[in-house]
């Protein structure tokens, strides 16, 4: 996919004036927070279990290498195969041997945002491999030939009629003439095509919300069922992964879905759970003849024993974004990448480059609601700043910022000509707004004056004041 | 009164004013002092203090945060407590001076001690010397804007509240999401004007739903940025700090609004 995040600012700017998007980003803005906190607020147990989250993750963390390779002799011993690819280009070719030798023609595919990382349905596409998304709201995007703005809940920058127009346009050759706008239609008629492509497809594709090292297992957890027949109606079962899925126990399992399923859609627990442990045994009623699990590095294990391997404790629950409210004002495309938000934010520098996504750990308030109600307590604002400071020490920051800012640090550092300086510009903006007590245009604050009025100061400044005051009492 | 046992009875107190209040608004500073003698606190303003140096340390500059915050340590380290009329201001001091020095035990020690004694101004009369009720009155209806910092990093939510309460005759309005930032974000306001102008005309929406005549926040930042766009919407919702409520200073124009004496300046 073309990354667009260089132009963060601008995207932005086009999505503040998207009607369709600002309508549906109300509808996220009234769904997932309030759904999260009734779920939390039944569990009072949720603190601790954050607690434990975050220490079991980190513990993962520490112990990666005995864990991916206890992984790997588990999927092993029960006759699947585990790849190991260092970046994005061996992820898609090892996918892409795995389908050729097979002869595959047709691929259906679960939810996967490490799919989306590596681009794989372009790639599968230019070499001649029909990938089709299975999750509802992939297929949505996919028909649109648009990459998800969120990451779980892929169209939710869509409104109904957009779906209809979408299925309306492509579902013809289906035999649906009509065009539908009624939800339960829709679903059935998205319900039917996809049917066919199930039972078509030579490869599934799903990705991992957890790969259990004491089991071999990997797990999924979908509301729509798409997964299972995606994973056990062809022949061949593909699991792409990303290294820090790794837990160590079913128990753990356990502990991080509790905290996943609530931080994510304020479910208890989503309608299916889906442990896939092997290809297809002798006395197994169905289930694939080859399993493969591909474990993506990408960037990853460069974070390991650095300043971002909190980033790595991340479950892609999506509560970050839903309570970010940047991106509740933008949608995740204006990112310009595969991760938008808060996690985003610090993960895409990571993996594509400061150069190219510079913008996005600056595009934050520092409000510091994501790292309130992330489920394993990454210090996301924390990681946010270390990107700037890294921005910061190579010279790449906006020539005006840095100008501004040592101007201003040059002042601070210096107290007696701080006085001076603050009581000129106490004085100055002051006779600046006149009797208004505001000023409605100020030149080298534009950004300001541009949307707001800027309030004046009162008149003497605090110090001089307070120095006045002394001098009168002593 | 968690501090109780370790405050002594006439606490001296370093004022630190912050940059925008003493720029923008030294009511605030003013109003401060008198919560803070009021309640029994002996309090300087060191003439040594400009910034806290967030600018910088927000904005990846750690030298010369560190090189601020050094300055700031050493004009506040004698007192016997710091008090700051601002969350984002205080939350520096608190949270963040001690990392800044990480690898610099020496200087991470006195950043330590500070932090140690280091509150925001409401947090400090509520939850260090039990201060229960002031004494004001401010007749009218009033909503409160939970400053980010103040609320995520020091936990301020129920303290000016409290203290609200006991006000003679003000009405609390509670407004929608007031837990819900501003849009000011320090360098960002500046950096992504648009994405800013967005989040506070959100916030305006639910202030001027509530139907108060009046908005109070703990941070003088974010007060600037939410009363520049009431009055550019030309709202009539005066905007203060909630120190000069609770001081009972408020007979200065509020933030933004035009003189009713002489221009000083003309």
């Amino acid at each position: 996919m073309q990354v667009t995040s260089q132009t963060f600012k601008s995207n932005a700017s086009a999505a503040l004036r998207d009607a369709a998007l600002q309508r549906a980003l109300k509808n996220l803005k009234a769904g997932f927070p309030g759904k999260r906190a009734a779920a939390i607020a039944k569990l009072p147990e949720f603190d601790a279990l954050r607690a434990a989250g975050r220490d079991l993750k980190d513990h993962t963390l520490e112990h990666l290498d005995f864990y991916l390779e206890r992984f790997e002799a588990k999927v092993i011993e029960q006759g699947g195969q585990v790849h190991w690819a260092r970046d994005a280009a061996e992820a898609r070719h090892i996918v892409l041997d795995i389908c050729r030798a097979v002869a595959a023609r047709r691929v259906t595919k679960g939810k996967s945002m490490i799919s989306e990382e590596i681009g794989l349905n372009e790639f599968l596409e230019t070499h001649g491999i029909q990938p089709v998304e299975t999750d509802l709201g992939e297929y949505i995007i996919q028909l649109r030939h648009e990459y998800p703005s969120h990451i779980i809940a892929p169209a939710i920058h869509l409104n109904r009629d957009q779906v209809a127009d979408a299925f309306h346009a492509h579902h013809g050759p289906y035999g649906f003439t009509e065009r539908n706008e009624e939800p339960r239609a829709l679903m059935n008629e998205a319900r039917q095509v996809l049917r066919q492509q199930f039972l078509s497809a030579d490869v599934g594709i799903t990705g991992a919300n957890f790969c259990v090292a004491e089991t071999g297992a990997t797990v999924i957890v979908t509301n729509e069922g798409n997964g299972d027949l995606t994973q056990t109606l062809p022949r061949v079962h593909i699991v792409l992964a990303s290294l820090e899925k790794m837990v160590p126990t079913l128990e753990d399992v356990s502990t991080l879905l509790r905290l996943l399923i609530r931080s994510a859609t304020g479910q208890e627990i989503t309608v299916y759970t889906t442990f896939s442990s092997g290809p297809r045994r002798p006395d197994d009623l169905d289930g694939p003849e080859q399993f493969h699990v591909v474990l993506l590095d990408n960037g990853r294990s460069g974070m390991l024993g650095g300043e971002f391997q909190d980033m790595l404790r991340c479950i892609r629950c999506s509560a970050c974004m839903n309570h970010c409210p940047v991106y509740g004002a933008i949608g995740g495309h204006a990112y310009g990448w595969v991760y938008p938000g808060p996690m985003g934010s610090v993960l895409t520098p990571q993996l594509i480059g400061i150069d190219a996504a510079g913008q996005l750990p600056n595009a934050s308030t520092f409000c510091g609601r994501c790292e309130e109600v992330c489920p394993v307590h990454i210090p996301l604002p924390k990681m946010m700043r270390h990107w700037r400071e890294r921005e910061f020490e190579q010279h790449r920051s906006p020539a005006a910022i840095r100008f501004g800012l040592g101007a201003w640090a040059f002042f601070a550092k210096r107290p007696a000509l701080y006085r001076i300086a603050t009581r000129f510009g106490a004085w100055l903006l002051r006779r600046l707004g006149g009797r208004e007590g505001r000023i409605k245009h100020l030149l080298l604050a534009g950004g300001w004056t541009a949307w707001r009025d800027l309030p004046t100061p009162q008149g003497q400044t605090f110090q001089q004041q307070w120095a006045a005051r002394r001098g009168a009492r002593s | 009164m968690n501090d109780a046992p370790s405050c002594p009875p006439n606490p001296r107190v370093g004022l630190f004013v912050t940059c925008l209040v003493d720029v923008f608004r030294p009511t605030v500073g003013f109003a401060a002092v008198k919560l803070l003698e009021d309640a029994g606190c002996t309090v300087e303003v060191p003439a040594t203090q400009t910034c806290c140096g967030q600018p910088a340390y927000n904005s990846g500059d750690r030298a010369d945060a560190r090189e601020l915050a050094r300055q700031v340590i050493a004009a506040f380290e004698d007192f016997d407590y710091v008090v700051v009329p601002s969350g984002s201001c205080g939350g520096t001091l608190k949270q963040h001076y001690p990392p800044l020095f990480d690898g610099d035990p020496a200087w991470q020690a006195r950043a330590e001690r500070l932090s140690a004694k280091t509150f925001e101004l409401v947090s400090f009369l509520t939850d260090v010397l039990g201060v229960e009720r002031v004494t004001a009155r401010y007749p009218g209806a009033v909503t409160y804007h939970d400053s980010c910092s103040g609320l995520r990093e020091l936990g301020i939510k129920s303290q000016p509240r409290r203290l609200l309460a006991t006000v003679a005759d003000l009405d609390l309005r509670e407004m929608a999401e007031s837990e819900v930032c501003c849009g000011f974000g320090g360098t960002f306001c500046i950096k992504f004007p648009e994405l800013s102008n967005r989040m506070v005309s959100e916030k305006v929406a639910h202030i001027q739903a509530t139907e108060a005549d009046t908005l109070l926040a703990g941070d003088l930042g974010c007060l600037l940025n939410m009363a520049g766009k009431l009055q550019r919407d030309g709202s009539a919702i005066q905007v203060r700090h909630v120190a000069e409520v609770l001081a009972g200073l408020t007979d200065a124009p509020a933030i933004g609004e035009p003189d009713r004496g002489d221009p000083p300046c003309k």
